[in-house]
């Protein structure tokens, strides 16, 4: 994963709240086996009508999603994440985030700055005001600017670490690997296994 | 202090604590897998040079795209048949026990774990699927992760994770005839609505949920998700020790008698305390549907459809009107009212044999409306097997309804069971979202009784305006 310590783009307003995965990438998007080449599943439906907003300038080239409350509810489809990341985004921008999109964006890179939805009610004026507005999103000091409006957002401490550093997961967590063997040795007998049952 | 059922079952797979900020290091007992979200991950451990390192603990199957008739035919689409034979050679090559398209395990994966005994209390189970919360029916930890949290587990069998917060969802009284575990979590839903459970495990209790089969249990547990938690949790007794002894992997002997010790032990202690506290009263509650285009946006179906201008909250009121807008719905039509094109009778929610039974009593004798298409695809091929030893698809094809193979299906139409542009459903599946049963399709969430009785009237109904 690539370290990522500020970012700064033209912003998009999502004016909808609970987005869901179904709408961020529609399940027949998902058969793919690559983990690349999801753009054009991102608001698949949506991108369908002209005047959504990805489909008008400037917001076409936009890499910071401005959404309302609630966003990434649903499917636990890391597809949404690879769809935003594919066709641009850098981070996205809501009062509330999906517990498991959230947990998605933070393994990919993807930043789910997480602001009050007052911000995000100013934010959108901004954008829609001032199309091609860019956003700056400065992950060291937790704050997201644009021209005059400046904010803090909430990311947890751990997965903003590991953004930062660029770290992955599994090698972080391979760091354990005794402690690992070391529980499984205190597991109980009893518990299930897999392996085929032989009848008797 | 006492420790809430969550807690417990958190403590009991701690493989390390996390300090401070860090997460705590969570081992995982059964990983659960299927062709959507696995393909990416098999491919990241190739990449990485690394093993899978608990094959016994990890079992696959092939849902999400299978089609559900003509199963012994190749696959006609062929991204679909690609997907499914990836899942194959992953499986082959590290070694994991898969249940293919044509196999009598064959199934949702939701379903096939516990029909086989593989899920059971005080477990921890994931798998790249959010309807994973289903098998917190049996007091397990059990939730969906994404691609690359299937990927950690593959390589490592754990997971870093932030414990999660509590909530308990009393839910007390004698629900009336017709009113099924499904119009419990639909309301819960609609109390709590769809962020209300975010970062929250929930537990269900109180003499309600008690008196609940597994398999009602399991419908319960299964939208957990759609209220925004990753998991759901129902304290395991006796009802539950009844339908695991037994099964392919429960287990047996001095075993069995040692796991049930441990099991009676999984319970929230008197003087634990919740986060928070949500109380549902069973006896008020009725058959509820969904008039719009997520879970929450449910009523009793005795209701109208609702004016987005009564909703106070603008988020909500925009929300309301995009949501009619889609629905093609206008406010003040009673609910009762509203006319479906397709009925689909399924998933890992309402496709197990309870709910078979419930929809064929409807059924029996009477016939699906000449305007309304009704599909009854079972969750698993044993469960297919099952109703077909009692006669009930004699029941749904007698009745006029189509009697399909396993697989997810029009649940979220990834295979070629979906909703046209602009048709209306009455669905037992869990999401409601904008053409998640197809594009352009319409989809009014209810219980199984609720879409065999809208099947016959061809609007949606209960049993009891069949009388």
């Amino acid at each position: 994963m690539e370290p990522f310590t500020s970012h700064t783009g033209v912003g998009v307003p999502l004016r909808r709240s609970n987005v869901d995965t179904d709408q961020i990438i529609p399940a027949v998007y998902l058969k793919r086996v690559t983990r690349t080449g999801f753009e054009d599943g991102l608001f698949a439906a949506w991108r369908a009508d002209d005047s959504f907003i990805l489909n008008q300038e400037p917001f076409r080239g936009g890499s910071v999603l401005v959404a309302g409350p609630d966003f990434g509810t649903g499917s636990s489809r890391e597809h949404a994440v690879w769809a935003l990341m594919d066709y641009g985004f850098r981070v996205v921008l809501s009062s509330r985030f999906a517990d498991i999109f959230r947990g998605n964006a933070g393994k990919q890179g993807l930043v789910a700055a997480q602001c009050e939805q007052s911000d995000i009610e100013l934010l959108w004026k901004l954008l829609e005001n001032e199309p091609g507005t860019e956003v700056t999103v400065d992950l060291t000091a937790k704050t997201v600017r644009a021209k005059d409006f400046s904010a803090a957002f909430q990311i947890d401490d751990y997965t903003r670490w590991r953004l930062l550093e660029g770290l992955d997961d599994i090698g972080l967590t391979l760091r354990n690997v005794d402690a690992i063997g070391e529980f499984e040795g205190r597991r109980p007998t009893w518990l299930p296994t897999t392996n085929p049952v032989t009848a008797g | 202090m006492g420790r809430t059922l969550a807690e417990k079952v958190w403590d009991a797979h701690l493989v390390r604590k996390g300090d401070g900020a860090e997460p705590d290091l969570i081992y995982i007992d059964l990983h659960l897998v299927h062709e959507v979200t696995s393909p990416q991950a098999f491919d990241g451990l190739r990449l990485a040079g690394r093993t899978l390192r608990r094959p016994d603990l990890t079992i696959a199957t092939e849902d999400h795209n299978v089609p559900t008739i003509d199963v012994e035919l190749p696959i006609a689409d062929p991204v679909s048949r690609t997907q499914v034979d990836t899942l194959r050679r992953n499986c082959a090559e590290f070694g994991v026990r898969l249940h293919p398209m044509g196999d009598a395990e064959q199934g949702i994966v939701h379903v096939v774990g516990p029909q086989l005994g593989l899920t059971q209390p005080g477990m921890t189970v994931v798998c790249g699927d959010s309807h994973t919360s289903t098998h917190g029916a049996f007091g397990s930890i059990a939730f969906g992760i994404g691609t690359s949290e299937v990927e950690h587990v593959m390589a490592t069998q754990t997971l870093p994770l932030k414990p999660f917060k509590t909530m308990a969802i009393n839910v007390n009284g004698t629900l009336r005839p017709g009113v099924t575990s499904k119009d419990v979590i639909l309301a819960v839903i609609a109390k709590i609505g769809t962020g209300g459970g975010q970062g929250y495990i929930l537990e269900y209790r109180g003499d309600t949920i008690e008196a609940m089969s597994m398999e009602a249990r399991m419908t319960v547990c299964n939208m957990s998700i759609e209220a925004g938690a990753r998991a759901g949790m129902i304290a395991p007794d006796d009802t539950t020790f009844d339908y695991i002894e037994g099964r392919d992997h429960a287990p047996k002997g001095a075993d069995w008698d040692a796991a049930v010790e441990y099991w009676r032990s999984l319970r929230t202690d008197d003087d634990a305390t919740f986060d928070m506290e949500v109380d549902i009263d069973a006896d008020a509650l009725t058959p509820f549907v969904t008039w719009g285009t997520n879970p929450g946006q449910g009523l009793p179906l005795a209701e109208r459809v609702p004016d987005p201008e009564d909703f106070g909250d603008d988020n909500a009121k925009v929300a309301a009107e995009k949501a009619l807008a889609y629905m093609g719905l206008e406010p003040g039509t009673p609910l009762r009212e509203i006319h479906v094109d397709t009925v689909f009778l399924g998933s890992c929610t309402n496709g197990r044999i309870e709910d078979l039974r419930a929809a064929a009593e409807v059924l029996k004798g009477r016939k699906v409306a000449s305007d309304v298409r009704m599909l009854v695809v079972p969750g698993s091929m044993r469960v297919r097997a099952q109703a077909e030893s009692e006669g009930l698809d004699k029941v749904f094809t007698a009745a006029g309804a189509e009697w399909r193979s396993a697989g997810c299906s029009m649940c979220l139409g990834m295979n070629p069971d979906q909703l046209k542009p602009g048709e209306r459903s009455a669905s037992t599946s869990n999401r409601n979202f904008e053409g998640r049963q197809g594009k352009g399709g319409r989809t009014h969430l209810v219980s199984p009784l609720v879409a065999a009785a809208t099947a016959v009237r061809g609007t949606l109904s209960s049993p009891s305006d069949l009388d």
